[in-house]
């Protein structure tokens, strides 16, 4: 199975991290992983965007054109890329930071209002993790209960103090319904 | 073997020098190959090793000069503008024999360019990129384990045939993660009998220069070179094959491009097209023999590029203009979709 996915959002967000997160995932399960970053003026406002693919078979191009998951965390990402999601595909949107809902309608869409739910529960730089609990929820990408063994080595050892609200995070989104 | 870790290509490059010994990096920061500095900042330190910010590129890569000069293993790094300045030196190296890695992660040229990927200093990097007749061995990698696998090769082949190597990425190729297994075999190092380490008083002096006045001399040096660039061509030239055992189309790319040209392959072949690539690995020595092998059984080629179409002139004299080549590209920093390449696939079907 591959899976091709796309995170965009403006920088800040935690993009590139949520990836990362996924791409260690794939790491530990020695499954083929690519991750692949937009850098440069991007990162200074604008789309900011990660291209994540996990793959049971060697990857060719690590650049994700046509996501089977798009996680959209601001309306400029999720204007530029809605189009681009295969057909069945599943979105995610912060719907916090958009206010419209899709134009499509072969493919699934979920609203999380994640910056919101970020800040209710005090932990503002979250919204990412938060968002990627409910990704995990909604597809078969990765298994739930591989997510602390993940963050522990995703989080350095000097940040340790992060794991349990990363957790929280991803719990919060996990459980979301709405 | 080791655990794989998920490193950038560029702090791949830099992890795999040091396991190589090297304890000799001088650089100045440009995007996209900015990473390599910076990891060697933070690493070399720890290793007892060197790492110099210098003041301008052409200073890093005289310090590179006379680093290699003394006989130690060295490199240096940067992305297209960078190099043209350390271009200069890179002349001179070639022209004092001195062996040495040069990283470039190509952005869109010409000029100061953009910072996003491209392959467009190929003519510059098979070429030689500065003055006279000379040559580097040029590696093209096209995952991150292969940044590392021909870093390792880099500084052995360069000690081995006394020469600058290149190792050309890209920006996608520095800038990308993959799982990577650094566990690797250091190069032997080999005698310097030439290198400029004092005499302690019990030989001659050995003097590493460019220059001779005396051009007998100065062409007896140049035939000898070239023949060294012989052997290197027969003994060194690396490419993969992929899916060319039935091919009637060949398509020709490298680095990123083939990683991308792959999946359109697989595409095409899911639509019963006989489609296969030839992925030169050295870009020089350039693969010529797989690719007259292939023009006896395909009726074309497509040459995939992130350049107005700088290899597609070798493919063709490899071929020795046996078949038509056709050009597919992007440029300016972008990328050619699968898609674009399975167009250019299916096109040449039609032919």
């Amino acid at each position: 199975m591959t899976s091709k996915i796309l995170f965009a959002g403006f920088g800040g967000q935690g993009i590139l991290f949520s990836g990362k997160f996924l791409a260690y995932e794939g790491l530990l399960e020695e499954r083929q992983v690519s991750w692949l970053p937009s850098y440069g003026p991007e990162m200074r406002g604008g789309t900011a965007s990660c291209s994540v693919i996990l793959s049971d078979t060697a990857i060719g191009s690590p650049i994700v054109t046509t996501p089977d998951i798009l996680i959209a965390m601001n309306l400029p990402s999720y204007d530029k890329y809605e189009s681009t999601v295969e057909k069945g595909g599943k979105i995610f949107v912060d719907s916090s930071l958009v206010q419209r809902s899709a134009m499509r309608d072969d493919v699934d869409t979920y609203y999380i209002p994640a910056t919101r739910l970020a800040s209710e529960n005090g932990m503002p730089t979250l919204a990412n993790m938060i968002i990627l609990g409910k990704v995990i929820k909604e597809t078969a990408v990765i298994p739930f209960e591989n997510v602390e063994r993940t963050l522990k080595k995703v989080i350095s050892a000097k940040r340790a103090d992060m794991l349990e609200v990363n957790m929280k995070a991803l719990k919060l989104g996990y459980d979301y319904e709405g | 073997m080791s655990e794989k870790v998920l490193m950038k290509g560029n702090e791949a490059i830099a992890e795999a020098a040091i396991l190589c010994g090297c304890r000799h990096y001088y650089g100045y920061p440009i995007t996209p190959q900015t990473e390599v500095a910076a990891y060697m900042a933070k690493r070399m330190p720890k290793v007892g090793g060197v790492f110099l910010q210098a003041e301008s590129e052409i200073a890093a890569v005289n310090m590179v000069i006379g680093t290699s000069a003394a006989g130690c293993r060295v490199m240096t790094s940067s992305s297209s503008p960078g190099i043209s300045l350390k271009s200069e030196g890179l002349s001179y190296m070639a022209g004092c024999d001195l062996p040495a890695l040069i990283v470039n992660v190509q952005r869109g040229g010409p000029g100061l360019g953009g910072i996003q990927p491209s392959q467009s200093d190929y003519f510059q990097a098979t070429r030689g990129g500065g003055h006279g007749d000379y040559h580097m061995i040029v590696l093209a990698p096209a995952s991150i384990q292969e940044m590392v696998d021909m870093t390792v090769k880099g500084f052995a082949l360069a000690d081995k045939y006394r020469m600058p190597c290149m190792l050309l990425a890209d920006g996608t190729m520095g800038q990308m993660m993959e799982p990577v297994s650094l566990d690797i075999t250091a190069p032997e190092t080999v005698e310097k009998p030439w290198a400029v380490t004092g005499t302690g008083c019990k030989r001659p002096h050995n003097v590493v220069n460019s220059l001779s006045l005396n051009s007998e001399e100065l062409e007896v040096w140049n035939f000898e070179r070239f023949k060294r660039y012989e052997t290197l061509a027969e003994n060194e030239t690396m490419y993969e094959e992929y899916c060319m055992d039935d091919a009637e189309i060949c398509v020709v790319a490298f680095g990123i491009a083939a990683r991308v040209s792959k999946n359109a392959i697989d595409a095409a072949r899911a639509q019963g097209v006989k489609v296969g690539m030839v992925r030169p690995i050295t870009l020089y020595p350039f693969p010529k023999a797989p690719l007259l092998k292939a023009a006896e059984h395909c009726k074309s080629f497509i040459s995939v590029e992130l350049s107005m179409g700088q290899m597609i002139e070798d493919v063709e004299l490899a071929i020795r203009c046996k078949r038509p080549v056709t050009l597919c590209n992007r440029v300016g920093g972008l990328i050619p979709t699968p898609e674009q390449v399975l167009a250019s696939i299916l096109k040449a079907n039609e032919m």
